[in-house]
């Protein structure tokens, strides 16, 4: 094949398969690997997951249910439930607009888009209302520290060149627009 | 109580909490000891699960001390040192009774298809996780199992899902001696899915990749044939070469992050229209035999994705899918590490701080410093 013409991927895989295994890429002999076909079961083909009907009660919620956790905050619930599951999670209930936007999503089934599209957009205010209410408890953000690019010892370090580098940005702005307007 | 703090897509910082608190009978707190970072955390915090809420703790792999129990658990007492299953279950629900634990339908208010699971959005129930020094842990009295003396902790928090994930992988491929294995993921749980594939008996193990150290490790640890899908051309093509009429048992172990098609890439990861990027799950289904098997353990979002569902029909294909169901596997897989034929702290390369939480998630998102497995250690471990 000429060099000027690059192979297909097909072509690539013909080239590729026609040296494995090899040096690079061995076989693996099964008898040296320990433990070797302890597991192995004619009898788990079908596996699991499937159905127990020894383990069945019939169609339906027939199982005497868990007492149920009274909760202290909003949990949201899916029309697909006929009653609360007895236990919930209770972390960050549903606040300000991007608690509108879940409250609004969980009119819909997780059957529609339109549940889990509306979710997203919550999640992405949410993101906005977690820097505004850093804000409003005097925390000046640190993307720095908090994507992890330093050690969290250094994230005062970070914090401050965070602030020195938005800083110069608003100045060299401020002074970009200044001069195009004289 | 310090602890793990999401304010939104790669941004986590450690905060002060208030202390959890029993909210039920059948709860408990734990003091953690131990806490990773799992692929699937990854997810969330790269924003693609619906609901993954400001404020929240992330953590589903955890194990430590049981510090106060409700007065309806009585078969464990402070001090004893536990792992807990990251699905939050009941035991006593229609699909508990089938050993579904990860279905439990008494723990998740948000949604019907997956029970709860420790700090892993509200979509899977709105718990706080295991990344912090304490945590509530719902049905005290049926999911944690108390640690064996001889256990290392490092090994008993990969019994809370990275390892009983990869062999219910392995398990669900219906493996039949001399199979031959594709996994899909060098990652945590493609590794141990590709070293369960050998305990149930598979003839030949592949595993496909593109981050270098990660085939390096995997050829050593499973052991297994490894390629790098940049170098395979089609990596349907390749695998139909070089078993001749496909492998028995593909298992997808990559979820919504995958690589390798820049259409999944934008239409999934960047504009998030599909739920995730599912290119394993198209290699899975289009390389795998006719009648062969396709098991999924890899996460992905609860929308939808673009797969090739026309060639399953084509090709007879069945296809075997679940969160796993930890506590089902927990007595053989104890036994499977003390005997030596499952390593799980062999796959952990960092050892870090919870202080340190944000660099840990830089670390293993960028795939940095050779990370394959971070543990968290909190400062009252």
């Amino acid at each position: 094949m000429s060099k000027d013409i690059p192979m297909t991927q097909s072509e690539q895989a013909d080239a590729a398969a026609d040296t494995a295994p090899d040096a690079k890429h061995p076989r693996i002999d099964p008898q040296t690997v320990i433990g070797w076909g302890v597991d192995a079961d004619p009898e788990n083909d079908p596996t699991y997951p499937m159905r127990d009907r020894s383990k069945d009660d019939g169609p339906g919620m027939n199982w005497t249910p868990p007492v149920a956790q009274v909760a202290d905050v909003e949990i949201l619930q899916s029309v697909e439930y006929l009653r609360r599951p007895a236990t919930v999670g209770q972390s960050t209930p549903p606040s300000g607009l991007s608690g509108k936007i879940r409250r609004a999503a969980f009119a819909y089934s997780e059957s529609q888009w339109g549940h889990w599209l509306l979710l997203m957009l919550a999640d992405r205010v949410n993101f906005v209302e977690g820097i505004v209410d850093d804000l409003g408890k005097g925390t000046l953000p640190n993307p720095v520290a908090e994507m992890g690019l330093v050690k969290s010892s250094n994230a005062r370090v970070a914090g401050v060149a965070t602030l020195a580098v938005a800083g110069l940005a608003v100045f060299g702005l401020v002074t970009l627009l200044r001069g195009r307007d004289r | 109580m310090r602890a793990m703090d999401y304010r939104g897509p790669r941004r986590v910082r450690v905060v002060d909490k208030p202390m959890p608190k029993l909210e039920h009978p059948r709860d408990a707190i734990v003091r953690v000891t131990r806490s990773c970072i799992c692929g699937s955390d990854l997810h969330l915090y790269h924003g693609m699960v619906p609901d993954t809420r400001v404020g929240m703790t992330f953590g589903h792999e955890f194990c430590g001390v049981v510090e106060e129990v409700g007065s309806g658990v009585e078969n464990l007492k402070a001090g004893d040192h536990v792992l807990v299953p990251f699905n939050i279950a009941c035991g006593q629900c229609h699909f508990c009774k089938q050993g579904l634990f990860g279905n439990c339908h008494e723990s998740n208010a948000q949604a019907t298809a997956v029970g709860g699971i420790f700090g892993y959005s509200h979509t899977a129930g709105g718990y706080d996780g295991g990344q912090a020094e304490y945590v509530r842990v719902p049905y005290a009295d049926f999911g944690p199992t108390i640690i064996p003396d001889w256990m290392d902790p490092d090994d008993a928090v990969l019994l809370t899902d990275v390892v009983p994930t990869g062999y219910q992988a392995a398990e669900m491929g219906g493996i039949q001696k001399g199979d031959t294995v594709v996994v899909f993921g060098a990652g945590p749980v493609g590794l141990l899915a590709a070293r369960s594939a050998w305990l149930f008996g598979a003839g030949r193990v592949i595993v496909i990749d593109h981050v270098e150290y990660r085939l390096e490790f995997a050829r050593t640890y499973c052991p297994a044939e490894v390629y790098d899908f940049r170098e395979i051309g089609d990596p349907v093509v390749f695998l139909k070469k070089i078993t001749d009429i496909g492998p028995d048992v593909c298992i997808d172990a990559v979820g919504a992050d995958a690589s390798g098609n820049a259409w999944h890439t934008l239409f999934g990861k960047k504009l998030k229209l599909e739920a995730g990027s599912a290119v394993p799950l198209h290699w899975a289904i289009n390389s795998v035999k006719k009648g062969g098997v396709v098991s999924i353990v890899g996460v992905y979002g609860p929308t939808g994705n673009m797969v090739p569902i026309g060639n399953v029909v084509n090709k007879g294909i069945t296809i075997r899918a679940n969160q796993a169901s930890v506590k089902r596997h927990l007595p053989k897989l104890i036994e499977h590490v003390r005997e030596g034929r499952i390593d799980p702290k062999g796959i952990i390369t960092h050892r870090v701080p919870l202080e340190d939480v944000a660099e840990a998630y830089h670390l293993f998102s960028s795939k940095l410093d050779g990370c394959i497995k971070p543990v968290l250690i909190p400062s009252a471990a």
